[in-house]
């Protein structure tokens, strides 16, 4: 039951760190218990309801997909990256309380990152581009609607006739 | 005395009420941030990591369990297996009486394993992964047993039985039987026979698995259990007697939950085999479930097959009630079960007048996932009957859905409306919810693209979903199940306190799982005080050690607006009579003289005799001297209030009475275009109606419609738990188990419209279920869809493929649907 040991370097949110880590860690272990950055959550083990999603260079990544030893050289930010922690929340947290896009709060920080990397890269997402863009992040209590709301908010395209209920 | 009302920007005769306000809630800021603190999150000095050995077979004798290779593991600091578990542990209480009382029913299996997924063993490592090494090196040897899948066919007395001590595999059987439906089916236009309906498996699948760390404390005896169990005092109910300890040894805490709807109830058996792990060892014993183990492992929502429906209707569309079989497949194990039994009967009649009614009831076990509380628990799968019975009617009858439903639907000058079982329906305007959801699709536009669609390839269905979300349920419900269970009533407690320097807290019972109970509470507590929410800090999650809790406690079958919310206000009300007795003492006044506003207690029109929170909270924690020894003696600004739901016992022997507060209601409409040549089926628009008395935080009401709604559609469309034919779970992750996603949902168009509850303290209703709706109202579009194919959609679940064997005649999907007849006088 050995374990390989591997040294990586990585930046996260901002923030170098030496560390070794085993073989088999996952990235999003390896980010919860060794760095302590909870934020990131783990829902199913299988790359599926992106719970686990973290930016890693810039593109939305499923922590739970990949070891820490692939993280090697890279650069990541997590939910904890978005706002100081005693700070004001950024425009999408902010859009998020708005709307009422969360309730557990469970899948809240991995559907931050991935809109935050999705608003990255499309200049003013649509309904469509957003819920395709968000296609890899499960919520079970808000059945969606207020999250696409949320991110339409932040990236301008909401509809000109929306009334919080029926447009 | 007389007293002059000065009018300020603040006097509570101005100043808004926070009850009614969509305020942003009080839990986002943590979450956002990724501060919150989910079970998961929780680690221990000194603690190992869990991992089942779980069993590959639906139906097993245990042979052998050889754990000396695992326990040969360096890191590895104890195992348990279940004869271990027999020996130390009493089998858990079962609520249901004979002969499904009898099931000897333990934390792991004993003797045998009676569904794949069943834990067998366990290790404690001091690593996940070599915890899960080590489980991979237990032997164990099993000889099969024929196993039984399916609940017609295990209620037979010649399938394998799966607890032998039960005699059978029926756990428990009731006939509910209301006015005379023989005497209908005589006397009625038609009779409308429907061979059989099937209601599937699925689950809620919270986001978050469960999870745990259990540290039973050597040194004072303490099980401390970090957890996102849902209802601990009810676990405690369990796992105290199994144990051996006294119920206040188990001391549960949580913060956030991420999700429950019911399915995080049944966690009690696992932290059971946490807390023995965690006394040999002589560590805290973690435990986070992997969504493979959850599928497998936790619970399902309950599957019910209905047999031999009976429908008599008059000419004018009076549908005078109905008789139905119901076979309900509860998996292995009966444990909460047989309540469902008696929990459909809440809703007996649907939305409807239905006078006359029978259903037959058998809980019966199969080698499946034992099944658990899952969103709607009971109430829909009923429902769904009731709606499929109206939407059948109408279409074999030729009525239109809408007026058929409007002739039934129980009139909005009828409520309070008793049904024929006992129940008291408080308040609603169904006709009024069903014309605003029609409007809200602008039905005439679809049934016109509906005309234009033949022909094209496509069809376009419009379908209805009628329901109710009965909350605050009478737990003397129970003994229509089991006579000699000593409940009845409902209750949750809270405690309101105002601290050192005037700072209002709130510590409530209810162990929340993103209802935004931090939030609401604060709007009512707030409103009681005369102070903005954000001065209330509501304690989040759940703990023992607060003593806000009863044993029913919890945040389940729609109650919180009602218990939860009622406890806080009493208990702010006590924490309000506390401020006007010492402020009345200190000011020379009376109380009936003071207002509080602001945070200050001041006498009406002499605003300047005024005494702030923190004035009086100083008095009675550290100035007592100077206030009057019976004042002094009278107060304490911390108070803990239960509210009790006023209700009585219901009679077991009639099976009849008051088994639920409120009537919270849902009308939704769907519009489905079915690809022929596919089966795909995809949602046009869809609009959702609801009803729950008056909503305390209309924001959080619709979140919760929005979310029933997408579980419902889900549930219809996408999400099944299938076995093959040797036992094994088919859509054991994630990947096979196709979880609504965000392209999956329409934009749901949603409306309120609210009728005040008579019964409960704010006139709110509790909501959040939503009685599956959605179930009800796709199966209808898919019905009015196929509509002149001679397809009648007898199940609850409709992928593609089946929509696909309806629309090209194959029998295997029509699942003996066909066979409904009409016979007319």
């Amino acid at each position: 039951m050995s374990d390989s040991a591997h040294p990586i370097e990585v930046v996260v949110n901002g923030e170098r760190h030496e560390s070794v880590v085993l073989g088999r860690q996952l990235l999003v272990h390896y980010l919860r218990e060794t760095l302590g950055l909870k934020g990131t959550h783990i829902g199913c083990d299988s790359g599926n309801c992106g719970a686990c999603t973290v930016i890693v260079d810039g593109k939305a990544v499923k922590s739970c997909m990949q070891l820490a030893a692939q993280a090697d050289g890279r650069e990541i930010e997590t939910v904890e990256s978005l706002s100081e922690p005693l700070g004001p929340p950024d425009r999408l947290q902010a859009s998020f309380t708005r709307h009422h896009a969360l309730q557990c709060g469970y899948c809240t920080p991995g559907m931050l990152m991935s809109a935050t990397a999705l608003l990255r890269e499309q200049e003013a997402p649509g309904e469509d581009e957003i819920r395709r863009g968000l296609k890899g992040n499960i919520c079970r209590c808000t059945g969606y609607v207020n999250i696409v709301r949320a991110v339409q908010d932040v990236a301008g395209t909401l509809p000109e006739n929306y009334d919080g209920h029926t447009a | 005395m007389s007293v002059t009302r000065i009018e300020t920007w603040q006097s509570p005769a101005t100043r808004p009420a926070s009850v009614g306000q969509s305020i942003p809630r009080k839990e986002d800021g943590r979450l956002l941030k990724g501060q919150g603190q989910f079970a998961d999150d929780v680690w221990m000095h000194r603690m190992g990591h869990v991992h089942f050995v779980r069993s590959p077979y639906a139906h097993a004798e245990i042979v052998d369990v050889d754990v000396s290779k695992a326990l040969a593991v360096e890191g590895v600091y104890a195992t348990l297996t279940g004869e271990e578990v027999r020996q130390l542990t009493d089998r858990y209480t079962q609520i249901a009486p004979e002969p499904g009382g009898r099931a000897k029913d333990f934390a792991m299996a004993v003797g045998k394993v009676r569904y794949q997924g069943e834990p067998v063993a366990a290790v404690l490592a001091e690593s996940r992964e070599l915890a899960r090494d080590a489980a991979a090196l237990v032997e164990v040897e099993y000889a099969r047993l024929p196993h039984v899948l399916e609940a017609v066919q295990a209620a037979d007395d010649e399938s394998p039985r799966i607890h032998t001590e039960m005699g059978s595999n029926v756990g428990w059987h009731g006939v509910y039987d209301f006015g005379d439906v023989d005497w209908a089916l005589e006397r009625a236009d038609h009779v409308v026979r429907i061979p059989r309906l099937h209601f599937h498996r699925f689950s809620s699948t919270p986001l978050e698995c469960n999870a745990a760390v259990v540290h039973w404390d050597p040194g004072t005896g303490t099980i401390q259990i970090d957890s996102n169990n849902q209802m601990p005092q009810f676990a405690a109910l369990f796992m105290a007697p199994a144990l051996g300890v006294r119920s206040d040894q188990l001391m549960f805490r949580s913060q956030d939950i991420g999700g429950a709807f019911g399915l995080k109830l049944t966690s009690y058996t696992y932290l059971t085999a946490l807390a023995l792990l965690s006394r040999k060892a002589g560590r805290p014993a973690k435990w986070t479930e992997y969504r493979h183990e959850h599928l497998i492992g936790s619970c399902h929502g309950n599957e019910r097959t209905f047999l031999d429906i009976e429908v008599p209707v008059m000419a004018d569309g009076e549908i005078l009630g109905f008789k139905a079989n119901a076979l309900d497949d509860v998996g292995a194990f009966m444990r909460y079960e047989p309540l469902g039994g008696v929990i459909f009967s809440q809703v007996l009649p649907g939305c409807y007048r239905f006078k006359h009614l029978q259903v037959d009831y058998k809980s019966v076990v199969t080698n499946k996932t034992p099944v658990g509380p899952n969103r709607g628990y009971s109430r829909l799968q009923h429902l769904w009957l009731v709606e499929r019975i109206v939407d059948l009617v109408a279409a074999e009858l030729r009525f239109d859905p809408v007026e058929l439903r409007k002739r039934n639907y129980v009139r909005p000058e009828e409520f309070p409306y008793t049904t024929p079982n006992g129940c008291v329906y408080d308040s609603g305007n169904y006709h009024a919810m069903l014309d605003r959801a029609l409007e809200l699709v602008d039905a005439p536009r679809w049934r016109a693209a509906q005309q234009a669609a033949e022909g094209t390839g496509k069809r376009i269905g419009i379908g209805i979903g009628s329901t109710l979300d009965s909350g605050t349920s009478n737990f003397g419900q129970a003994r229509i199940i089991n006579k000699n269970l000593p409940f009845s009533g409902n209750g949750e407690a809270a405690i309101c306190k105002i601290d050192l320097q005037g700072e209002i807290s709130v510590a409530l019972g209810t162990v929340p799982q993103g209802q935004s109970h931090e939030t609401t509470t604060a709007q009512v507590v707030a409103d009681v005080l005369g102070v903005t929410p954000g001065e209330v800090l509501v304690r989040p999650g759940a703990d023992s050690a607060r003593n806000a809790y009863v044993a029913f406690s919890g945040t389940y079958a729609s109650q919180f607006a009602v218990t939860g919310i009622g406890a806080a206000l009493g208990a702010a009300e006590r924490v309000k009579a506390d401020l006007l007795t010492v402020a009345a003492a200190v000011l020379e006044s009376t109380p009936d003289e003071l207002l509080l506003v602001g945070g200050t207690v001041s006498v009406e029109g002499d605003e300047d005799r005024a005494l702030t929170f923190a004035e009086i909270a100083n008095y009675v924690y550290a100035n007592q001297g100077a206030l009057p020894p019976e004042v002094a003696d009278a107060v304490t600004l911390n108070h803990r209030h239960v509210y009790r739901a006023p209700f009585g016992v219901p009679d077991w022997k009639s099976k009849s009475g008051s088994l639920t507060l409120t009537y919270a209601s849902q009308i939704h409409v769907c519009v489905v275009e079915i690809d022929e040549e596919t089966g795909q089926t995809r949602i046009l628009d869809y609009s959702a109606v609801d009803e729950c008395g008056t909503p305390i935080n209309p924001q959080v009401v619709e979140g919760q419609v929005h979310g029933a709604a997408a579980h419902g559609i889900a549930a219809a469309l996408q999400e099944t738990l299938d076995y093959d034919e040797d036992g094994q779970l088919l859509n054991g992750t994630f990947w096979d188990y196709h979880v609504v996603s965000c392209p999956d949902t329409p934009m749901f168009k949603t409306d309120n419209l609210p009728c005040p509850s008579p019964f409960t303290p704010t006139g709110s209703k509790g909501m959040g279920e939503g009685g599956g709706a959605p179930l009800h109202a796709v199966c209808s579009a898919l019905q009015d869809a196929l509509r002149d194919t001679g397809a009648v959609v007898t199940d609850s679940h409709n992928p593609t493929e089946r929509v696909w064997r309806l629309l090209n005649g194959d029998e295997r999907a029509a699942d003996g649907g066909r066979g409904i007849t009409v016979t007319s006088r």
